[in-house]
C-alpha cells in the first residue's frame, strides 16, 4: 500500500486487488509471517528487560496507530490522546472491579467506551479544523485529565485504581511471559485490523477527506460523518491499548495521562511516517528505546574516566525530554515524512544496486 | 454573598488578565505576520523569567539592568529561534508547524528544569513595600507595576503599528505576504522581527510574574492559558486578544470564587477556561473579533 511516488518504477499493478494487497510480494508476505512466527518462542529465549519493552512497544503501539489514522490519514490534529488512552484504562479497570466483568470482554468494552467519548469530544470536528481542533483536543485533554483527578467512582480519585489480571479459563496471565502473548495477539490483530480498514471504503473515504475536503464532499463523501468515524476509531484504539496498560501493570493511577503522552504519541506517528501503518510501528519503536538508548549511553559514560558528569547522570530523566523534544523538531526539520519513507529509500537503493537512477 | 472578597477577586483577575492579554497579543502577532500557532509561548515567559532571575542573583546586578540584559538576551533568541527552526517549516502542513513549536515547547521546558532545577525560587526585593491599598482594597505593589507595564506593551503596541516603518511592513506581511514582498518589504526580517518582539514581550510579562509568584516551572502553564484567551477574542485580532485575555482572567477568579463559596468542585481555577474554550469553539469558533476563513474554490 505504498505511495505511487514511493514505489519504485517497473513496478507496476494491472489489477485492483494486487493494488490493494497488504503484502506486496511472496517474500514480504513470508517473512511477516516468519516474523510473527519467531515472535512466538521469544519468552524462551529473551529475558524479563525485552519481554516488558516489547509489551511497551504493543500496547503504545496500538494506541499510536489510532493516532495515525487520525492524524496520518485523516488530516485532523488531536492533542488529547494520552487522554483518551488513560480514559481507556480507568475504563477497563472500573468496568471489571465495579460489575465484575471478565477482563478480556472489559477491554474492548473499554475501547467502545473511549470511542464514545472521544466522538463526543470530536464532536466540533465536524464543524472545525486545522489549527482550531488542536486546540479543542488541548482543552479537551484537560478537561478528561481533570475528570481522572474528581471522579472517584471511576478512577479511584487521587488513590488510583487496581486492575486486574486478564484471565482466560481459570489461566491468568499475570506474569510477563504469559502477558507478552496476550500483547502480540492484540498487536498483530489491530494491525491487521488496521491494514484492512484501510483497504475499505471507509478507508479511501478517510484519504479523500484529508487529501482535498472539498473534492471528497463534491464526490460524495460525507465530510461530518468520516470526520467523527475517525475520531471514534482512533479513540477506540487508544482504549484498547490504554485498557492493555492497565491490566499489564496491574495499577492505574491518575497522573501518567498528561499533555506530555499526547505529544509523545504524536511524535511517534511523526518519527514513523504519517499515513503509514508499518511506519507507526517503527515510531513506537523508536520512541521506546530512545530513552532506553540514553540511559545505557550515560550508563557506559558514568564508568569512563571523563565521563562522570553530574550534571548528566543526575540530570537524566530531564536529558530524556529534552531528547524526545529534540528528536520531534530534527524529524520535522530533515525528515518530514518518517522512518518508513528512510526505509522505503533504503530498499529501493538496494534493489537497484549498485545503479541507483 | 462575600461581595468584598469577590471584588478582591476581580481586581486580581482584571490584572492577571492584562498579563494574559499581553501574552495573548505576542501570539497573536506570530499568528498574524507567520501564520505560526506558537505552542511555545509559555516557554518565553519561562526562559525570560530564569534569564533575569540568573543574571540577578549570580551576577548580582541591579534589578532594572538585569531586566534590560534579559530583554535584549531573548530578543536575539526568538530571532535565532525563528532562523535556525521555523524557517526550514515555512511551506509545510499545518500539523508540522504546530509540533515543532510543541517540540521546543518540550525541549526548552526540560532545559530550563535541568539547568535552574523545578523548585521555585523568587526574586531579591525590588520595592521596599509589599503592598498598599486603593479605596479599602489591598494591592500588591509589584501587581501595581505589572498593570503599568501591561499598558505601556499596549500603547506602545499601538504606536509601533500605526506609526512606524517596521510597524506597517508587518501588517503589510499579516494582509499579503505577495503584495508585501513585492513592494519591497523583507518577509524574512518581518518574521524574524515579530518573533523576536513576541519573545521579548512575554519575557517581561514572564518576570513580572514571576516577581509576584516567584519564578517556577508553572509560568509555561501560561502559554496554555492563553489559548482560551485568543481564541474568545478571535485568532487573529490583537484587539481581540486583549479582550479575551482580561475576560479569562476575570473568569477564572470569578469561577474559582463561586466554587468556594458554593459549588465546592475544586480546581475550578484551572479548568473553567477551558470548558469556555469549547463552548466558543462550539458556538462562534472565530471568537468576538476574528475575522471568518472563507474558502473559495
Amino acid at each position: 500500500m505504498s505511495s505511487l511516488a514511493m514505489r519504485p518504477c517497473g513496478d507496476f499493478r494491472t489489477s485492483y486487488k494486487q493494488d490493494n494487497t497488504i503484502f506486496e510480494t511472496k517474500t514480504i508476505r513470508w517473512f511477516t509471517a516468519l516474523v510473527i512466527g519467531l515472535a512466538c518462542f521469544a519468552p524462551f529465549i529473551l529475558d524479563a528487560y525485552y519481554l516488558t519493552l516489547f509489551i511497551q512497544i504493543s500496547y503504545l503501539g496500538i494506541a499510536a496507530l489510532g493516532l495515525n489514522i487520525l492524524v496520518g490519514f485523516t488530516g485532523q490534529i488531536s492533542l488529547g490522546h494520552g487522554a483518551f488512552f488513560g480514559f481507556g484504562a480507568f475504563a477497563s479497570a472500573w468496568l471489571n472491579t465495579s460489575f465484575n466483568i471478565p477482563v478480556f470482554i472489559c477491554i474492548p468494552m473499554a475501547g467502545f467506551l473511549t470511542m464514545a467519548v472521544g466522538m463526543m469530544f470530536g464532536m466540533p470536528a465536524a464543524r472545525i479544523k486545522g489549527l482550531y481542533l488542536a486546540i479543542a483536543t488541548l482543552a479537551a485533554q484537560f478537561i478528561i485529565e481533570d475528570f481522572f483527578g474528581r471522579a472517584e467512582w471511576f478512577s479511584g480519585g487521587s488513590a488510583g485504581s487496581m486492575a486486574n489480571p486478564v484471565e482466560l479459563f481459570g489461566f491468568a496471565f499475570d506474569t510477563d511471559e504469559s502477558f507478552y502473548y496476550i500483547a502480540l495477539f492484540a498487536l498483530v490483530f489491530m494491525y491487521i485490523w488496521g491494514c484492512n480498514l484501510m483497504r475499505s471504503r471507509d478507508g479511501r473515504a478517510f484519504v479523500a477527506v484529508r487529501d482535498h475536503y472539498l473534492s471528497a464532499e463534491i464526490m460524495g463523501v460525507k465530510l461530518n460523518k468520516y470526520r467523527l468515524l475517525s475520531f471514534g476509531i482512533s479513540s477506540f484504539y487508544a482504549g484498547i491499548g490504554g485498557a492493555m496498560y492497565a491490566h499489564y501493570l496491574g495499577y492505574v493511577s491518575a497522573e501518567g495521562f498528561t499533555i506530555f503522552m499526547s505529544v509523545q504519541f504524536l511524535a511517534m506517528v511523526i518519527i514513523g511516517g504519517l499515513g503509514s501503518i508499518k511506519g507507526t510501528l517503527m515510531g513506537v519503536v523508536f520512541m521506546v528505546l530512545l530513552p532506553e538508548a540514553l540511559e545505557g549511553g550515560v550508563g557506559i559514560m558514568k564508568d569512563t574516566s571523563w565521563g562522570n558528569i553530574p550534571m548528566v547522570v543526575d540530570g537524566l530523566a530531564y536529558i530524556k525530554e529534552m531528547a524526545i523534544g529534540l528528536v520531534i523538531i530534527l524529524f520535522l526539520i530533515f525528515e518530514p515524512e518518517g522512518l518508513a519513507h528512510r526505509w522505503q529509500q533504503i530498499k529501493n537503493y538496494w534493489k537497484f544496486y549498485p545503479f541507483s537512477y | 454573598m462575600n461581595f468584598e472578597l469577590l471584588l478582591q477577586l476581580i481586581i486580581n483577575g482584571l490584572i492577571v488578565g492584562l498579563l494574559y492579554g499581553v501574552v495573548g497579543m505576542c501570539f497573536v502577532l506570530v499568528y498574524k505576520s507567520t501564520q505560526i500557532v506558537n505552542f511555545a509561548q509559555g516557554e518565553f515567559l519561562l526562559v525570560g523569567a530564569w534569564v533575569c532571575w540568573a543574571l540577578l542573583i549570580y551576577l548580582e546586578l541591579p534589578f532594572f539592568v538585569g531586566f534590560l540584559l534579559s530583554l535584549a538576551f531573548m530578543a536575539v533568541f526568538g530571532v535565532m529561534l525563528q532562523m535556525i527552526v521555523l524557517r526550514p517549516m515555512i511551506g509545510e502542513p499545518i500539523i508540522s508547524v504546530i509540533m515543532v513549536t510543541i517540540g521546543l515547547s518540550i525541549f526548552f521546558q526540560s532545559l530550563v528544569k535541568w539547568i535552574f532545577g523545578v523548585s521555585p525560587q523568587s526574586y531579591p526585593q525590588v520595592f521596599d513595600t509589599q503592598s498598599i491599598s486603593i479605596f479599602g482594597l489591598n494591592i500588591e505593589l509589584a501587581y501595581l507595576m505589572s498593570t503599568v507595564i501591561a499598558l505601556i506593551i499596549m500603547i506602545g503596541f499601538y504606536f509601533f503599528f500605526k506609526h512606524s516603518k517596521h510597524g506597517l511592513a508587518m501588517r503589510a506581511t499579516a494582509f499579503d505576504q505577495q503584495v508585501a514582498q513585492s513592494l519591497g518589504i523583507s518577509v524574512k526580517q518581518v518574521f524574524a522581527m515579530s518573533w523576536g518582539i513576541a519573545a521579548t514581550v512575554s519575557a517581561t510579562a514572564g518576570v513580572v510574574i514571576g516577581m509576584v509568584n516567584g519564578v517556577s516551572n508553572s509560568l509555561s502553564a501560561i502559554g496554555i492559558k492563553v489559548f482560551p484567551a485568543v481564541i474568545l477574542g478571535g485568532l487573529d485580532s490583537i484587539v481581540g486578544a486583549i479582550v479575551g485575555g482580561i475576560t479569562i482572567g476575570i473568569l477564572e477568579n470569578v469561577a474559582e470564587f463561586f466554587d468556594s463559596q458554593y459549588l465546592h468542585i475544586g480546581n475550578m481555577y484551572d479548568i473553567a477556561p477551558f470548558y469556555v474554550l469549547l463552548i466558543i469553539l462550539w458556538f462562534k469558533p472565530y471568537g468576538f473579533f476574528g475575522t471568518r476563513d472563507i474558502e473559495r474554490i
